[in-house]
């Protein structure tokens, strides 16, 4: 009936694509820059993953593929804010409308293909979710125990200051941004390449979405997403062994779910930001301001 | 004297940026064991002189010697790696980090986390400033971040330090305490470049002075030699204007605040305790503190930003308390805050549209919701005319203008709607000479007129200069104002908070 | 070297140039795009703007502008105010499906009385039900701080399936034959948005279009209220300086954006959609997006911007029947319009200068 074991691996595998994206995303976020962008990442992940790993017959070949796709459509992004310093806001929605338009053009022609399938890792565990699983920590220790995290954190914090410092805010805020989009990437080729095993338009369904709610949620911090995607996969779960079950609920209801989580959990979180004693703001600084020097 | 050799060394160095030469032929030269003050007014070109220096701005004629060696840093990297070390006036510090964290950003190859803290620890004890390196910077005061950023040039063990006027944000006694320090690390051989307009400082201080004035330097002297007058002449070039404070009287009481308490609106302000004060028709109330006490706040809570209890702000009876910033306008209390860009008007609005933001009620600006252009653009061409703003006219962005400019305008738009009361949040910080004497002035001429005025103002000869009353905001309280006559500078110390800065660093 | 100088005001002239600038590049990197996918892309450009109102089936094409301008533009004008005093809507779609279930919901309820009451009362409920769909993440921005992009995002996932779940459920139409979908509302007069005037594709959607032109120029550049959300946009302090209460202001936003879409909804059902099905969503709240942006946020803007969407909509559909373009084209173009008129906006706020050499 209910084997805990396969419940938790479907756990996993629902919280995969979330946690890549967030994490790199979390990146992002703690350099400064907000983008919107997610879904639009994603997506052309899960295309390009898709694509290759057909073209290929090598999923891992897919998944490579899907990084450097979401790394690339992510540079649009870069160059709109960086260098053209437009507001952050906007561009990560064009991106994200550009993305999604763009992927299902070209993903056309590769409607209704199956992909290879995944041969299980360790434990039966997807290679990809383990890969998750072993990112989380390695971002935590980016961020936190690296000189390069360190000039990262001040950058999102203090741009000004990270900058009368002598350290290049664009180019660290590129980086970041690059790096986001090919977890991203990967993130939306699990999609694709693991769990649905085809490609549909639009399938990312707004995980995208969810993935940037979710560093909120995280105050930040990246045991904070690891629990927050854990989480969303939770949901995702359950609703799915509901509607499973037969529940007396109208499927479509069941399947609201997983947004209205995102959105209490949203809640939570904020308000607990808001009203909280704790010194110290929790959102770097910086995020979401464009940096600009003057000489 | 035996010749020392010098440390730093300028010679003839200048800099152009379109339509200014911000400095012109300035030589000078900083000996080893010197603390050397670099002088002059806001806007005569310390700010940039320095900055080349450290290697943010490249100088188009001179040249620079560093311990005999040309010194042409490319970047602060560079600067810090031949040996100049920086304080600056607005910390470069970021607040959610720690102090190691903050420090390792300003090194190049900082140690290991833990032999760092180590570090840390030790030489902030030996030079007096201790320091808990596991501290998140935000939960410091301005005396502590100030030794975060100083600790962060010691470490590097720079041949000259340059510190960009550091006591503006402390206290008289923590003034002292840096003092200290410097005169310790002088001790040691290292040279140090101070900058400040801060003349009795620097007379106490330092060993030298160089000072400069619209780019050039006007004299090198020995600051002892002279007194506060002459240096402050050699500053402005020639006599100033003196003030005239003549033909006031105090009349009946306009504003009463009464124990007034707000809690802190984030994580880094400051929550107003009991504050209480009363004041009369043509009299001036000056509130002294260093930055970060609740003048914001208060300024805040008076402008109507922040509703407050009932009771606790009466306006001639009326109770204000509860009632939104356009209301008190209309009523007569109107303010003008500290940050021009941004708080007081919006950078990317013309003159004439940030009339809108205050002058709508008195000047009828607004009448039932629409907005009459015409008077609005009339009225930001009387402050222009009435207040000498240098600007191409009232379409011009605020953001077009310079600070002393865009202050006059400022207080212009608020002294001309005829307020019953006006609160002012530093009237003159950033402001060049002449546009602060004309501020002062019309504060002046206002409370003449029979309006109260309320100066809150970190610098201290201006408000022993305006103010009948003196009170000052420590930790979000407010000390019993005394009358300004006959007050000296240990009593406002003692009155800002003496105690502040002075305990050992909370380990 | 080049260097970028902030400009002492921003440039008027730039201001209008750059749509224009971003039109032209799309329509190049459109062209190269179709040219990479095999298509003849003159001839594709030429199909997307131009056949539409003047080609051989203009006749039937033309009076589709106006249907298919009139929604954004009405979303797009609430959304514009929101915008411009960085109160990101981003869940328009959600409050434009929501207020069209509302205002179906009260002709289905209706049914099958007559009378003149019927269509404005069902106006009333699509603006009513947006505004709330509007104000829920407009009441927790205000409570909890929590972010009114992603609330209003989830809220469009929530409403595209409380729409299918109408169309399946609770609005099925009885007389339906079993098919999803709820009463075709164009066959009951008194509840249906028909077409004021013959062969222009106007409804009341479009006069609605053009009254909110009217009212957010009149808002933005007469009232007080419109100074206060430019300035909330720009200096959020410096409005709270003037006493604009951001709480205030966010309900403002958030509710007029809601009830405008909502109204669009409305319109679009009880007009050209006919009916509540699970596909009510067809993106214009995302689209109306692109034409705040790319009308500078400018009731004239929008509304020529609208225009020029709407164009790209009936070119789309148009080349996907002549030339076998994918309909995901459109929203290509869409989203490469937005880019490039970002990447412009750059020149209205800084001028390109030398770097004189050290």
């Amino acid at each position: 009936m209910i084997d805990p074991l396969s419940v938790f691996l479907l756990l996993l595998a629902a919280a995969t694509p979330i946690l890549f994206a967030a994490l790199g995303e979390l990146v992002v976020e703690r350099a400064g820059v907000l983008n919107l962008g997610v879904e639009g990442m994603m997506i052309t992940g899960a295309l390009a993953g898709f694509a290759a790993a057909y073209v290929t017959g090598s999923p891992f070949a897919g998944f490579l593929a899907a990084a450097l796709a979401g790394a690339a459509i992510a540079m649009l992004f870069a160059a709109l804010t960086q260098i053209l310093l437009a507001n952050q806001v906007a561009s990560g929605l064009a991106l994200t409308l550009f993305g999604l338009g763009l992927a299902a053009l070209f993903g056309k022609p590769l409607e209704g293909i199956k992909a290879p399938a995944m041969m299980p890792g360790p434990l039966r565990i997807n290679w990809i979710v383990w890969l998750g699983l072993v990112m989380a920590p390695l971002v935590w220790w980016f961020l936190n125990r690296s000189r390069t995290g360190l000039i990262l954190r001040g950058v999102g914090e203090n741009h000004d200051a990270a900058h009368a410092l002598g350290y290049p805010v664009h180019a660290i805020r590129i980086a970041a941004i690059g790096f986001g989009g090919a977890m991203a990437g990967v993130g939306g080729a699990f999609i694709s390449i693991a769990t649905v095993l085809q490609w549909t338009e639009g399938m990312t369904a707004g995980a995208g979405w969810i993935a940037l709610a979710i560093v909120v949620f995280s105050n930040w911090t990246a045991p904070g997403v690891l629990a927050g995607a854990w989480l969303f996969g939770g949901v995702t779960v359950l609703q799915l062994r509901l509607q499973a079950a037969g529940i007396r609920v109208p499927v479509q209801l069941l399947s609201m779910a997983p947004y209205l989580a995102t959105i209490i959990v949203l809640v939570l979180i904020s308000a607990r930001q808001k009203y909280s004693r704790r010194a110290g703001r929790a959102a770097p600084g910086s995020l979401g301001q464009n940096f600009h020097a003057l000489r | 004297m035996t010749a020392e050799a010098a440390v730093f060394r300028a010679e003839g160095v200048g800099k152009s940026y379109p339509g200014v030469r911000a400095n012109d032929d300035v030589s000078f030269a900083v000996e080893a064991g010197q603390i050397h003050a670099l002088l002059g007014e806001n806007g005569a070109g310390k700010s940039t002189l320095v900055k080349m220096i450290y290697g943010l701005v490249k100088p188009d004629d001179g040249r620079m010697t560093l311990n005999g060696a040309h010194h042409h840093p490319a970047d602060p990297r560079a600067a810090r790696a031949a040996g100049v070390a920086m304080v600056f006036q607005h910390f470069s510090l970021f607040d959610a980090l720690t102090v190691a964290e903050n420090i390792a950003l300003g090194m190049e190859n900082p140690p290991p986390r833990r032999e760092l803290s180590a570090r840390i620890r030790q030489v902030s004890q030996d030079f007096g400033l201790p320091l808990n390196p596991a501290r998140r910077i935000v939960t410091l005061s301005a005396g502590e971040r100030q030794r975060v950023e100083i600790i962060r040039c010691l470490l590097q063990d720079p041949r000259l330090l340059i510190m960009d006027e550091p006591t503006s944000v402390l206290t008289p006694q923590e003034a002292e305490l840096l003092f200290a320090t410097l005169r310790k690390l002088a001790d040691r051989g290292t040279a140090i470049l101070y900058i400040s307009h801060k003349l009795e400082e620097i007379r106490t201080h330092c060993d030298r002075a160089t000072i400069l004035r619209g780019g050039k330097v006007v004299d090198s002297c020995d600051p002892r030699a002279h007194s506060a007058r002459e240096l402050a002449a050699m500053m402005v070039g020639g006599e100033m204007r003196p003030i005239d404070r003549s033909g006031r009287q105090a009349g009946k009481i306009l504003l009463e605040v009464k124990s007034l308490s707000l809690p802190a609106p984030n994580a880094e302000g400051t929550a107003l305790k009991s504050v209480s004060l009363s004041l009369r028709a043509g009299e001036i109330l000056g509130i002294g503190g260093v930055a970060g006490n609740g003048q914001e706040e208060l300024l805040a809570a008076l402008s109507g930003e922040v509703r407050s209890a009932p009771g606790t702000i009466l306006l001639e009876d009326r109770d204000l308390g509860a009632t939104p910033p356009q209301a008190r306008r209309r009523a007569g209390l109107l303010a003008a805050p500290e940050d021009r860009l941004g708080h007081a008007a919006v950078p990317d609005f013309s003159l004439t549209e940030n009339t809108l933001l205050t002058a709508g009620p008195r000047k009828g600006l607004v009448r039932k919701g629409l907005i009459d252009r015409a008077a609005a653009r009339a009225y930001a061409e009387q402050v222009i005319r009435d207040f000498d703003v240098r600007t191409p006219g009232p379409s011009t962005a605020a953001r077009a203008l310079s600070g002393g400019n865009l202050q006059k305008f400022v207080i212009g738009r608020e002294v001309l709607q005829a307020p019953r009361v006006l609160v002012v949040n530093q009237p003159t910080w950033g402001v060049d000479a002449g546009a602060a004497t004309a501020v002062r002035q019309s504060l002046l001429d206002l409370a003449r007129g029979g309006a109260g005025v309320i100066v809150i103002s970190q610098d201290l000869d201006e408000l022993m200069e305006l103010s009948d009353r003196f009170c000052a905001l420590n930790e979000g309280r407010l000390s019993d104002p005394r009358p300004t006559a006959g007050l000296n500078l240990d009593e406002i110390g003692l009155m800002l908070g003496g105690a502040h800065g002075m305990e050992v660093a909370q380990i | 070297m080049i260097r970028l100088v902030p400009r002492d005001q921003t440039s008027a002239a730039w201001q209008i140039a750059t749509p224009l600038l971003a039109v032209l590049a799309t329509m190049i990197a459109g062209g190269l795009l179709f040219a990479i996918m095999g298509y003849d892309p003159l001839a594709a450009i030429r199909t997307i703007f131009w056949d539409p109102l003047f080609g051989p089936a203009a006749g039937y094409s033309r009076p589709q502008l106006l249907v298919k301008a009139a929604p954004l533009i009405l979303i797009a004008s609430g959304l514009a105010v929101g915008f411009r005093a960085g109160i990101w809507n981003i869940g328009a779609e959600g409050q434009y499906i929501i207020g069209g279930i509302t205002g179906a919901a009260v002709a289905l309820a209706a049914y099958p009385a007559e009378g003149m009451w019927i269509f404005p009362a069902m106006v009333l409920a699509g603006a009513l039900g947006g505004w709330a769909w509007g104000m829920i993440p407009a009441l927790l921005r205000n409570w909890f701080g929590a972010s009114e992009i992603l609330v209003s995002l989830m809220l469009v996932y929530v409403a595209q399936r409380v729409a299918a779940w109408m169309a399946f459920g609770p609005m099925k139409n009885p007389e339906g034959y079993g098919f999803p979908g709820s009463r075709n509302l164009q066959q009951y007069p008194a509840a249906s948005n028909p077409e004021l005037i013959a062969g222009t594709g106007a409804h009341w959607g479009v006069v609605a279009a053009a009254a909110a032109v009217l009212a957010i120029w009149f808002l933005m550049s007469r009232h007080i209220r419109g100074f206060h959300i430019r300035a909330a946009g720009l200096a959020p302090r410096a409005a709270r300086f003037a006493g604009v209460r951001p709480e205030t202001l966010v309900a403002f936003c958030l509710g007029l954006s809601g009830a405008f879409a909502g109204m669009a909804g409305l319109f679009e059902v009880a007009g050209p959609a006919g009916q509540i099905t699970d596909k009510l969503g067809t993106g214009y709240g995302f689209t109306a997006i692109i034409v705040a942006f790319l009308g500078r946020l400018h009731p004239v803007g929008i509304l020529l911007a609208g225009l020029l969407l709407a164009l790209t909509y009936i070119g789309g559909e148009l080349a996907q029947l002549t030339l076998q373009l994918p309909a995901a084209t459109v929203q290509v173009f869409q989203g490469m319009l937005l880019f490039f008129l970002l990447g412009f906006d750059l020149l209205t706020r800084f001028r390109i200068a030398r770097r004189i050499a050290a």
